[in-house]
């Protein structure tokens, strides 16, 4: 049997952050860097020589405007969670995982249209670069589909309002973080392409 | 029955009223208490640490004895034994590549920063327990995981992964290379995966706790150097192991999905592959990225705990405090941008090598005002020879000279010569290697009795370290003369080079060594598990140190502290203050109770201090009348 402890609050603490949240920005970290290095290593590859060229998918500008869209959409969400507006939070959240949905299925439709340009994964690395981005970016935003319809859920159950918003931050600032992710990569791409 | 009421420094973490069954799962195997993980990764590292030191053992006999007849290892290692009673020369190379696999990552990242900073951060900090339990269990549990499939891989009939630590492609993406590549480098890459997921779950823990659950009045200012250095670990893990996962992940579809990331232009019997416009230096680049701050993952912990140890036991204050989180800080940043130099001979562009050769030498600047430091505290200090301290001057030696042969590889024309020769070896494995080893054992030596409440015995530990000390020395000295004379390193054998044939005997000698101080090991491990039993009792504060662990009850519970965190309202290092009676003051002590031992600007801050401990009062009675 343990001993008996009585742990006491104490009001002060030096808290910078809630400790959740902070994790958070940390995993964001490391998924900047595994992008970084993806993004390095194409540059390093480029300069190499012997570099397939083709033509960009012209999907991708539809699916980078889909996904601000539904970042948007959860901003709307979370300033209605703000003044307890649930109605509002309940479709900016449904519209954003729908976007979320469309962007998916936007970007499966730019391998159609790569396939089409008889680009492979398996061939040039300039060509299983663009697949290695995108299946790795879209690994990331089909957790953060699920993290939303957590967060969704978790409103229908009056779980998410002004005063309890940690999950739906969180689940927030992960969101925008994919779709600022998302247009970096697209950038990357329109640039050294 | 129990009741605590765990209330963490956020209310959406609070327990509440509830009770604690623990029962013996989730107290010994899926614990989510900080303390009895760190033992779970101290426990496994010593697994695995005695697993891949057996197995230099089986290569240093191959290498000091050529023509040995080796059958009465057929038990063990069955096929790998020849009919000759040789071993077979592709599970040497196995041999070497899972030495270097076990050390780097299993023993001397999991076993080191896994412990000691789950150990440590808490209780020196002054916080209940890691910012998630749940994800600092996960973290323990996807290395151990890990750790079966890498362990598996060993006894597949096709050998384990082959193509040295480092992995290098096209040897590590070709089946066909070597019978390693094959399945065993498939395990090989799983296990790294979920080793990498449990080291970034770690170091996001350890980082999440240092800068969220400090206690009061523990500013980073009066962080204890060991917190300051796994802090900066973690930091340097969370930065560079994403890197190695893209490494990893392009090599697996390298190696499974036909992509030719890596391959380009390769014949096999004659054949060509169908890969092209690969590169292979491409690889190089991301592991190494990895690879050097990998380095300072396994060295800056040891040197935390070095900082502790030498101070504490030398009665004095750690010299140059600040100078010390500075140069740790430069070491971290530093780390980034060296990786180029493993790769002189790649045929990279000879004018970034002079680059790349200019920054590593930079780190010697760090390196040596570590050095310089570690000696000022130890001079003319009331030097107190624990074996923990031994250990600790045994690292300071081993960074010296391990560190001295690091400026003539950091310097890219030597490089050319000594590059993959046993210089290299002999380097790494003293200031990376020993060095960290030694901080380690320092560490279980130091902080055994808040581990499990009782005395490792001195006298054992005393033969342990000089057996050890002395055979590092004796296995890694000779080294360099082999290296200088030309020997490469991952060969199975070099008795068909008459050059080679004048250093058997130095290579004879290493060999012994090697044994010898393998063996020494089991001294320690006697005195582990015994001790842990049979101990002398240990009392509250056995080495009469500043820091908050010592606070704390002799075997603490789930939470550390019963009542109150201690409040913090120094720095770590007041030992043999003139004025003070004792020679050493704990960080709890306020300034306002010591007037005879402040100097005057600390005199000032009594003012501040009372003020605080005022208000602390009123929470505290506040407090009361709530429960």
């Amino acid at each position: 049997m343990e001993k008996e402890l009585k742990y006491v609050d104490l009001v002060d603490q030096p808290i910078a952050m809630h400790p959740k949240k902070f994790a958070l920005w940390l995993f964001l970290v490391t998924i900047v860097m595994i992008f970084a290095a993806l993004t390095s290593a194409y540059i390093v590859r480029q300069s190499e020589g012997n570099w397939l060229e083709y033509d960009l998918p012209t999907i991708f500008w539809y699916t980078s405007g889909i996904v601000i869209l539904s970042s948007v959409c959860l901003q709307y969400a979370y300033s209605a969670a703000k003044k307890d507006n649930l109605a509002g939070l309940r479709v900016g959240l449904s519209l954003s995982v729908l976007f979320g949905v469309a962007f998916l299925v936007g970007q499966w439709y730019s391998w159609v249209a790569l396939v089409d340009e008889n680009v492979f994964f398996v061939g040039n690395p300039s060509g299983s670069f663009l697949y290695v981005f995108t299946g790795l970016h879209a690994v990331h935003l089909i957790s953060g589909v699920i993290f939303l319809i957590i967060v969704l859920i978790s409103t229908f159950r009056y779980k998410v309002h002004s005063k309890s918003m940690n999950t739906l931050e969180m689940a927030t600032t992960f969101w925008h973080f994919l779709a600022a992710l998302w247009l970096y990569l697209f950038m990357f791409l329109l640039l050294n392409h | 029955m129990s009741t605590a009421s765990v209330a963490n420094h956020d209310a959406a973490h609070d327990h509440g009223d509830h009770e604690h069954h623990d029962n013996f799962v989730t107290k010994y195997i899926f614990s989510q208490d900080h303390k009895m993980i760190a033992k779970q990764y101290l426990v496994t590292g010593m697994f695995w640490a005695l697993l891949g030191g057996f197995l230099s053992v089986l290569f240093r006999l191959q290498l000091g004895f050529p023509e040995m007849d080796m059958s009465f290892l057929r038990p063990l290692l069955g096929g790998w034994i020849d009919e000759t009673g040789h071993l077979d020369p592709t599970f040497y190379l196995a041999l070497v590549t899972m030495h270097g696999t076990i050390m780097v990552f299993f023993v001397l990242t999991a076993g080191l920063s896994g412990t000691f900073s789950n150990f440590l951060i808490p209780l020196q900090i002054g916080a209940r327990d890691m910012a998630s339990g749940f994800m600092n269990m996960l973290s323990y549990w996807l290395f151990f995981l890990s750790g079966v499939i890498m362990f598996i891989s060993l006894f597949l009939k096709t050998g384990p992964a082959s193509g040295g630590w480092v992995v290098y492609p096209p040897l590590s993406a070709l089946e066909q290379a070597i019978p390693g590549s094959g399945l065993g480098m498939t395990l090989w890459l799983v296990a790294m995966t979920l080793f990498i997921a449990s080291s970034l779950m770690g170091g996001i823990n350890y980082i999440t706790t240092v800068i969220n659950l400090r206690t009061k009045g523990m500013s980073f200012s009066k962080l204890p150097l060991t917190i300051w250095a796994f802090f900066l670990t973690a930091v340097i893990g969370l930065l560079s192991f994403p890197v190695l996962f893209a490494a990893a992940l392009l090599l697996v579809f390298d190696r499974s999905f036909g992509t030719s990331f890596y391959l380009s232009d390769i014949y096999i019997g004659g054949e060509a592959l169908p890969n092209t416009g690969g590169s292979p230096v491409l690889y190089q680049h991301l592991f190494w990225f990895l690879g050097h701050p990998e380095v300072y993952i396994v060295l800056l912990p040891a040197l935390g705990i070095t900082s502790e140890v030498i101070a504490t036991n030398s009665r004095k204050p750690i010299f140059g405090y600040k100078a010390m989180i500075i140069s740790l800080l430069g070491i971290t940043v530093l780390s980034f941008v060296v990786w180029a130099h493993h790769m002189f001979v790649s045929g990279m562009n000879p004018f970034l090598g002079s680059i790349f050769m200019f920054l590593t030498l930079i780190i010697a600047v760090p390196s040596a005002v570590k050095v310089f430091n570690y000696l000022t505290t130890l001079w003319r200090g009331n030097l107190i020879f624990t074996p923990a301290m031994l250990f600790s001057i045994g690292l300071v030696s081993f960074f010296i000279s391990g560190g001295l042969t690091g400026i003539f590889l950091g310097s890219s024309a030597i490089d050319i010569q000594l590059h993959d020769t046993y210089f290299v070896v002999a380097h790494f494995h003293l200031v990376m290697g020993s060095a960290s080893f030694f901080g380690m054992i320092a560490g279980v030596y130091h902080w055994f009795p808040k581990m499990f409440g009782r005395m490792m015995d001195a006298k054992l530990g005393y033969i342990h370290f000089w057996i050890t000390f002395v055979g590092v020395y004796m296995v890694f000295f000779p080294m360099h003369y082999i290296g200088i004379a030309g020997f490469p390193r991952r060969y199975y054998s070099w008795t068909n080079f008459e050059f080679a044939n004048m250093y058997t005997d130095l290579n004879m000698f290493v060999s012994v060594a090697a044994i010898v101080t393998f063996a020494a090991q089991f001294i320690f491990l006697f005195n582990f598990f015994y001790s842990m039993y049979k101990g002398r009792k240990a009392t509250l504060n056995p080495w009469q140190s500043n820091t908050l662990e010592w606070t704390t009850p002799l075997h603490p519970g789930h939470g550390n502290w019963p009542g109150e965190i201690p409040s913090v309202y120094r720095w770590p290092y007041d030992y043999s203050k003139p004025g003070a009676e004792e020679d050493f003051i704990p960080q709890t002590v306020p300034l306002s109770a010591t007037p005879e031992s402040n100097l005057p600007h600390e005199q000032e801050l009594v003012k501040v201090e009372l003020e605080i401990m005022k208000e602390e009062e009123e929470v505290l009675v506040s407090n009361e009348a709530k429960h």
